[in-house]
């Protein structure tokens, strides 16, 4: 029991993690969401602000919010809310602290006969979800306004499946007027939800990998985050075993800070010569640690 | 590690944050936590497709 609890901590930790930023039960029952001033501030990952359950605010839908106001033309506070997260963590708000990551670990787990270790064009695909960052969440919020000077969240709008699952679905649920509102954009979010829950079980965090916004600004942080790997060279002997182990398919003996960890231990767990660790707990001495 | 070498190793992210926290300083005399809570206490049509 313990054994099995201690290999699957970080899914035992992001459910966990996930109730109680989520805990208001009402919410759920009644179709309403939480009106506390905990929603000022921001959560680290990607949590619907209109998910029954949240007690914060999504970064996104938040930095979208205050680009698309008329008043404002940059967001500093929730630009600063990334960089603090982005600079103590980088992606390991990936790995643990986002339902939507969360969502996706556990889709992955359902077997398939033939996993996919990335998508073809992966080179290339990774790339978009900072195309999406630059149009979606700000240039389109800026620009494209309406006849009083308001924009309105596009990426949450025409994009996010975590809108759609933690948001719609639970108050479609719940309040029958909700649920005749909806029309052809609830379609086609629903179609991109769908298509992002039947990729989950073939390929390892497809949205992550290559749609979030969110991710894209967390990657620019990995090398430079206080929580950050080094390899220690004088044990690694790149038998090649912690790519193995990584579900992103990183080499992380050669680069164990890339932008696409999300900090998951996989790989730290993976190796036999524990040449992997936290930058934090390695002895400096002993090492002369790679670090890119 | 020592302070001295923690700091050392962790610059850039030190420098971050404290950029971080000038910018949540200035955000919050401008009034923007206003707007995210307006936004995020009211259910938004646009994140649950109806909008
Ligand atoms: S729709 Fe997506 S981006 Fe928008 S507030 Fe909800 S979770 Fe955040
Ligand atoms: S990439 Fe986005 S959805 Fe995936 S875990 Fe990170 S913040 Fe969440
Ligand atoms: S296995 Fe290692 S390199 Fe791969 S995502 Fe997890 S922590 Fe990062």
């Amino acid at each position: 029991m313990l054994k099995k609890l201690k290999e699957n901590g970080r899914t035992v930790f992001q459910l966990l993690y996930t109730a109680v930023t989520n805990g208001y039960i009402y919410g759920f029952f009644g179709g309403k969401i939480f009106k506390g001033k905990t929603k000022g501030f921001c959560v680290p990952g990607l949590n619907c602000y209109s998910c029954p359950g949240a007690l914060g605010s999504c970064p996104l839908g938040s930095f979208q919010a205050v680009l698309s106001d008329r008043k404002f033309k940059f967001a500093f506070y929730v630009a600063g809310i990334l960089m603090f997260f982005g600079a103590v963590f980088g992606r390991f708000v990936c790995g643990w602290l986002c339902p939507f990551g969360l969502v996706q670990d556990l889709l992955y787990k359902i077997p398939f006969p033939k996993k996919l270790r990335k998508l073809p064009g992966d080179k290339w695909l990774k790339y978009l979800k900072y195309v999406i960052f630059a149009v979606f969440v700000v240039l389109l919020p800026l620009t494209v306004l309406d006849i009083i000077g308001q924009g309105s969240p596009w990426f949450c709008k025409y994009i996010c499946p975590s809108g759609t699952l933690f948001g719609a679905l639970p108050l479609f649920a719940a309040d029958e007027g909700i649920r005749g509102a909806a029309g052809g954009l609830f379609g086609w979010k629903t179609a991109v939800l769908v298509f992002l829950v039947l990729l989950s079980v073939v390929v390892y965090r497809p949205f992550c990998r290559y749609l979030c916004p969110l991710g894209a600004v967390y990657s620019v942080f990995n090398p430079i985050a206080f929580y950050r790997y080094k390899v220690d060279a004088d044990k690694c002997t790149k038998c090649g075993k912690c790519q193995k182990a990584c579900k992103m398919d990183i080499k992380v003996y050669e680069k164990p800070n890339d932008p696409e960890c999300i900090r998951c231990g996989d790989c730290v767990k993976a190796c036999p010569y524990g040449a992997i660790c936290p930058s934090v707990k390695l002895k400096k001495k002993k090492s002369e640690e790679k670090q890119k | 590690m020592s302070m001295k070498n923690f700091i050392k190793s962790n610059l850039p992210a030190i420098a971050v944050v404290l950029l971080a926290v000038v910018f949540m300083a200035v955000g919050a005399w401008r009034g923007e936590i206003a707007v995210v809570l307006k936004k995020a206490v009211n259910i938004c049509l646009e994140c649950i497709g109806i909008g």
